[in-house]
């Protein structure tokens, strides 16, 4: 004997993007949190030394914010006009930002009032950074030069003129205190060694370079600048490895996960996108209200803070992992979860005599009536409002098992105006579905069968019928026009496709089909 | 059957079990039912076949107990003898030649020594009449029965149609238009009566059945009526006690009926296909039915089915025959939705795999789901199934699925079902062959004028999830409509025919490397040469058979011939041809590379033969003669149009198997495992050595006959023996020479002896001092107690010692 067979619900495959190991450690970040800053958010940095607190660079001022807070911990407002580039010190003690005014300040994190200031500039100052020996400066400027200061004696020690448009972006190695990097408006990438007189290597970006980033490794240079993103090879020379156009706006800023295995790259677009970085493909994407001006990515990828053009600082912490299972667990756990676990956790000992209990199995509502043959039962348990609106494809199995059955008229028959309103609804949202439309189709012909008699009587129905005509009357021009959309490709694809002798005059095509 | 010189066309199993009712015996344990020309004896527990009683050369049509000594069963059959068997040794006791075929019979209590039998009547075929025969009382083997005397004529052949009430003192007819118990307006299908009780239960055709009673008066009966099938009943039954009546049909419902209280009622559904019998057994505690789809249920008091014997369900072949290349068992559809795998070698049905996964609804008209296609790919974790649904003529369900073969349970999974593959029929599919790539490929083609292939795709993103098939690859030829497909033995090339054109793709890069074309008529099959005739093609048309050389892109040879079907055998160069040529198919064995073929055979069988297969052999046969040596390797099984399966066998093998049959019989009925075998016959051997040893005690000249048991356990393989701990001590024992008990007692006691010689030398030292008759006494005392065992007398001496020691101390001072 047998047991009875349930309804198979046919399982059809998820519309939209695919879940992905990446797709679920991006999306496991909190809610973010937004604050508003002055102006719009040009840089965002990190501090090296816990508790990893960030500089955020907006309009005139510099907020430092703590893990946790959505307060600024510190705020340098000692700027005559718009500050640049606020970048901590490698220990995390000192800060130094550029201004509209052509001054660089260095701030002791602890301070208030400037430490030193670097004049020297003739115009705005975009791009400030510390070498790794820790007692110089890098900066960058809109007068077409960047120097070198000593920090002490807040003197200038040499000044390169290499580049020909402004210097807007640039970093400086972390192994070498020498060698430092800067990109400019004049397409190029510079390759600079503080110990010769001129740049080293210089890579033409072909747009004007937004933001450089390099590996930790540091043989590997990212570029972002129109709506590229280019990875150099350094160790040979600035060689072009990759070519990245995946943003339709221009790239902004670059961050580097944690681990160095992904590449985040933000976009006046409004989006992030996160590449891996052995095969450089798109793995995530996060979207965002505004075009992102900064990026930053904190250590262990803890959080992710973005600064964009509507002075909105977004800011997505990441979930904690026990807490989120703790949460999971408790919700799951009912009240009459011991008593329901009594016993069940019980591992028998080596000569216990095992009575197997046979497993109870548990039929839905509808596969009860079906088994009985309670037809037109089995129809309203599988339209009921959960399941209608819920798991419609539940709704189509049992109306599909039923006509398979041979008994979907019966079940059809014999209805109210609720009922008969009630099911034409459910045939009105979903016959354009193109997974259920074969077996509503069928379904809505019976019901015009069964109940053409009684037309007219019934306002509601009346209505009901009419928006189905509507509907379907729209989804063949609809059809009508894919159609002919579709002949249009075909005909493209065939004048472009070349034509290769065949052995045998064989015409043949090729299509990939995807099932 | 033909002849044809060394090699035979054979029926080969899978008969119908369910043709007429089973029996089962007086002590349940066995079950006997008609199977083709033989009886089948299953055993109720463990549903193996115990004997199959041969003998008649006719259908069997009926089996019964015989009512005087139940230990033996009457079998009828269609060449007009009645046989009487005893089943539990399996030996044929008595022949009653009647000399009419016999459609059904029956016995009862009340008259001994005769049997009623159904037979046409001698005016008219169609006709038949119930002919009451008594049973010639003599000793002889052999008898032929002259007294018959008509009874009832004008009855139904059914066997349900005519029952026995009250131990014989009545007969109940129906019929099939008529009514021989008047007033009914419904066609009866059966009719039941009550054992004890002057009441006739009859089933009709619109699922009513009626109960009567009173009907000694005439026209005073009154009857009753019982309604719960929707559809015909097909077979009642009364229980013995006459308690219950059950009752079956089409809904393969068992409805179990209190006798008079019939609003109460029992049932067991989805049993099956449509119950056709029910029976009961004489005691009343197991009931059994058979199913249309060959297999009989025991059920056990009507609420736990307890067994089930299944035969090869040959109804609609729709699938190939093919062989699963794990489990070597032939392969085809069987009960609605189902693939049965079935073992040739033990010619038992192994299982039913559920490929619909739906409940069945057992009504007549409905469309159901049907496995149409079927398909292994070579090393058989791969099969993919066609199921498809023919509602209107305009709509098709299709379901492509593929499953992979689990290891751990050992049966098919489920991977990937794709729903709609094609737009019309699919109408071949064949899996990729090659031995050393990883990616397995499979090809459908379809009447909408494409053909696909599948790959199996490793998940793109997601690890949860295992991976599926994908369609890798579409494409047609100028809209012409595939027919069938082929891969090469290598994978290299696949072949898929367009009605009269052969085109030839490279599955690598698909790209259309050749077309072959030999018009008129469009090539219905296909297949490549293997091994050393891998460079040929083989196709065949309506009127030709072709061979294309691959190499040169060239017709090979051509000749004229209606091959219905083109198999080639996996594991030589050789294919068979059957061709259907006047009312009859004939059979060539041939290699592409020879122009002579190997074997012919001419009138296989009647009918044409549209599917076969080659199933490769358990043990190489060892023929040298040279027509019967293509079948050394692989057997070829085909179906006939009349749904026989048939084999071809050799003289050798023929003769192998009868000696291994009789073997069996004239052992006891209980499965003859290799285990028993061993141990059997050791203990067997073990009492003709006692025996033996008794007798013949002085001359000691019976030397153990080793050689038997020693055959059996080297040659039967490793994994069926028990333990080799437990065989040792046997095995050696076996190579030991017989001793009598006497002599191996008195071996025995030596050793104790000596042994405590030994322990004794050690105490000696010890005890210097002991005295000489304390000796003896102890020595009496030993030999007064044999019965002590061994560590008894050593804890006795132990304590002995002890004893002494202190009382010498004593002595001393």
């Amino acid at each position: 004997m047998a047991s009875f067979k349930p309804t198979k619900i046919q399982v059809y495959p998820k519309l939209g993007e695919k879940v992905t190991q990446d797709t679920l450690y991006w999306k496991n970040y909190k809610a973010p949190v937004q604050i508003k800053e002055f102006g719009a958010v040009t840089s965002i940095d990190f501090s090296p030394v816990t508790p990893h607190n960030f500089a955020v660079t907006a309009f005139t001022r510099i907020h430092i914010y703590g893990p946790f807070s959505q307060e600024p911990v510190k705020s340098f407002t000692r700027f005559k006009d718009t500050a640049y580039c606020g970048r901590f010190r490698s220990d995390g003690q000192l800060l130094v930002a550029g201004c509209e005014d052509s001054v660089v300040r260095l701030f002791d994190v602890s301070g208030k009032v400037a430490l030193r200031l670097f004049k020297g500039h003739t115009k705005a100052v975009h791009l400030t950074d510390f070498t790794s020996d820790r007692y110089q400066i890098l900066t960058g400027s809109d007068d077409y030069t960047c120097r070198l200061w000593d920090i002490p004696n807040a003197t200038e020690l040499t000044t390169y003129t290499e580049h020909t448009d402004y210097i807007r972006c640039g970093v400086t190695s972390k192994l070498n205190r020498d060698l430092f990097i800067t990109g400019s408006y004049d397409h190029t990438v510079k390759l600079f060694d503080a110990r010769v007189e001129k740049s080293v290597i210089t890579m033409d970006h072909g747009q004007p370079v937004e933001s450089v980033l390099l590996y930790p490794s540091e043989g590997l240079l990212v570029s972002a600048g129109g709506r590229h993103v280019k990875v150099w090879d350094l160790l040979k020379g600035g060689q072009p490895l990759v070519s990245l156009k995946n943003h339709h706006k221009t790239v902004t800023s670059l961050a580097l996960s944690s681990n160095g295995q992904r590449l985040l790259s933000a976009s006046l677009d409004r989006h992030v996108k996160v590449y891996n970085t052995t095969n450089y493909k798109v793995v995530h994407n996060f979207d965002y209200a505004a075009s992102i001006l900064s990026l930053g990515l904190a250590p262990d990828d803890a959080s992710i803070v973005v600064g964009m053009t509507n002075s909105i600082l977004s800011i997505k912490h990441r979930k904690n992992q026990e807490d989120s299972k703790e949460i999971a667990g408790q919700q799951r756990r009912r009240p009459s979860y011991r008593v329901f676990v009594k016993g069940k956790n019980y591992v028998p000992k080596q000569d216990d005599y095992l009575v197997s209990k046979p497993v109870k199995e548990h039929l839905a509502k509808y596969d009860k009536q079906l088994q009985r043959f309670n037809v037109s039962k089995a129809l309203d348990t599988a339209l009921g409002t959960y399941i209608r609106f819920r798991k419609p494809e539940i709704t189509v199995a049992v109306i599909k098992e039923l006509d398979r059955r041979g008994t979907l008229k019966n079940a059809l028959a014999g209805r109210d105006e609720r009922g008969l309103s009630q099911l034409l609804n459910f045939i009105i949202g979903n016959l354009v579905d193109a997974r259920f439309t074969p077996v509503l189709v069928t379904a809505a012909e019976m019901i015009l069968d069964i109940y053409q008699s009684v037309i007219g009587q019934s306002p509601v129905v009346d209505r009901q019928l009419l928006r189905l005509q509507d509907l379907v009357k729209r989804e063949i021009e609809f059809q009508k026009d894919l159609l002919e959309v579709l002949g249009m490709l075909d005909t493209m694809f065939a004048s472009s496709l070349p034509r290769k002798e065949v052995p045998c005059s064989g015409h043949f095509e090729k299509e990939r089909c995807k099932f | 059957m033909v002849e044809h010189g060394d090699i035979r066309v054979v029926h080969c199993g899978g008969s119908k079990i369910n043709f007429r009712d089973p029996v089962i015996t007086h002590d349940s344990r066995f079950l006997l039912c008609a199977s083709g020309e033989a009886v089948k004896v299953f055993s109720t527990s463990t549903e193996e076949c115990i004997h199959e009683l041969r003998g008649h050369t006719g259908l069997v049509t009926g089996v019964l107990l015989r009512p005087s000594n139940h230990l033996q069963v009457y079998s009828s059959s269609l060449d007009g003898t009645l046989r009487l068997w005893d089943f539990t040794d399996g030996i044929l006791i008595k022949t009653c030649v009647i000399g009419y075929p016999i459609y059904s019979f029956y016995a009862s209590d009340k008259h001994e020594n005769v049997i009623f039998i159904v037979a046409s009547m001698p005016s008219d075929k169609r006709r038949f009449q119930l002919v009451a025969v008594h049973l010639p009382q003599s000793g002889d083997q052999m008898v032929e029965a002259q007294e018959l005397s008509a009874v009832l004529s004008g009855v139904n052949p059914n066997p349900a149609a005519i029952a026995f009430g009250r131990g014989g003192e009545f007969i109940a007819s129906v019929n099939d238009l008529q009514w021989s118990l008047e007033g009914g307006w419904n066609t009866f299908t059966c009719v039941a009566c009550h054992p004890k009780d002057d009441c006739i239960a009859t089933g009709h055709e619109d699922g009513k059945i009626r109960l009567w009673r009173n009907f000694n008066h005439k026209k005073e009966y009154t009857y009753s009526t019982l309604h719960w099938h929707h559809s015909t009943v097909s077979s009642l039954c009364f229980t013995p006690e006459g308690t219950n009546l059950l009752s079956g049909g089409v809904e393969s419902v068992l409805v179990q009926w209190r006798y008079n209280q019939e609003s109460e009622r029992d049932f067991l559904p989805r049993l099956g296909g449509a119950i056709t019998h029910i029976t009961v057994s004489p005691d009343g505690s197991l009931f059994c039915t058979s199913h249309s789809d060959n297999k009989i249920t025991i059920i056990q008091s009507c609420v736990k089915v307890s067994a089930v014997i299944q035969g090869l369900v040959k109804g609609d072949i729709r699938t190939d025959l093919m062989m699963d290349p794990r489990s070597k068992a032939l392969v085809l559809n069987g009960k609605p939705g189902h693939l049965q795998f079935y073992s040739l070698q033990r010619d038992k049905l192994l299982y039913n795999l559920d490929i619909v996964q739906q409940e069945y609804i057992h009504e007549s008209g409905l469309q159901q789901f049907e496995v149409v296609k079927a398909a292994f790919d070579a090393s058989g974790s791969w099969l993919a199934t066609v199921e498809e649904r023919h509602q209107k003529a305009a709509e098709l369900e299709l379901n492509l699925k593929l499953w992979a073969f689990d290891e751990q349970t050992q049966s098919f999974v489920l991977n990937t079902t794709i729903s709609a593959p094609h737009d019309a029929q699919i109408t071949a599919m064949c899996f990729c062959q090659p031995t050393d790539s990883q990616t397995t490929l499979l090809v459908s083609t379809s009447k909408d004028g494409h053909f696909k292939a599948w790959q199996l795709a490793a998940p793109a993103h997601t690890e949860d999830e295992g991976p599926s098939w994908l369609c890798d690859f579409v494409s047609a030829y100028h809209g012409l409509v595939p027919e069938c497909c082929s891969f090469s033995a290598d994978g290299s090339l696949l072949a898929v025919v367009f009605q009269e054109v052969v085109t030839v793709w490279s599955p690598s890069t698909w790209e259309l490397l050749t077309t072959l074309s030999q018009p008129p008529g469009a090539v219905s099959d296909l297949c490549f040469g293997r091994l050393s005739c891998s460079k040929y093609l083989l196709g065949t048309t309506a009127s030709n058979l072709l061979c294309w050389n691959l190499l040169t892109c060239s017709l090979e040879w051509t000749t004229s011939m209606d091959v219905r079907r083109l198999v080639a055998d996996p594991l030589s160069e050789n294919m068979a041809a059957f061709c259907y040529q006047s009312g009859s198919t004939d059979l060539f064995v041939f290699k592409p590379s020879e122009p002579r073929p190997l074997f012919s055979h001419k009138a296989v069988c009647s009918g044409k033969v549209t599917q076969a297969v080659f199933a490769p052999r358990e043990e190489m046969l060892e023929s040298c003669e040279e027509s019967s040596q293509w079948l050394n390797r692989s057997q070829l099984y085909f179906l006939t149009q009349q749904m026989d399966l048939m084999t071809f066998t050799t003289k050798a093998e023929e003769d192998r198997l009868l000696a291994s049959s009789k073997q069996v019989s004239s052992s006891h009925w209980f499965s003859m495992t290799p285990f028993y075998l061993l141990l059997g016959k050791h203990r067997q051997q073990q009492q003709e050595h006692q025996d033996s040893d008794s007798s013949l005690w002085a001359e000691r000249t019976a030397l153990p006959q080793t050689s038997a048991s020693m055959k059996e356990l080297l040659q039967t393989p490793a994994h069926v023996l028990p333990s080799t701990s437990y065989l040792c001590s046997m095995f050696v024992q076996s190579l030991l020479i017989s001793v009598s008990d006497a002599r191996s007692e008195k071996a025995h006691a030596e050793e104790e002896m000596e042994s405590e010689k030994e322990e004794e030398d050690s105490e000696e030292e010890m005890e210097s001092s002991r005295s000489k008759p304390e000796l003896a006494a102890a020595a009496a005392t030993e030999s007064d107690t044999p019965a002590l065992t061994k560590a008894q007398a050593r804890e006795l001496r132990r304590v002995r010692k002890l004893d002494h020691s202190w009382l010498a101390g004593l002595l001393d001072s």
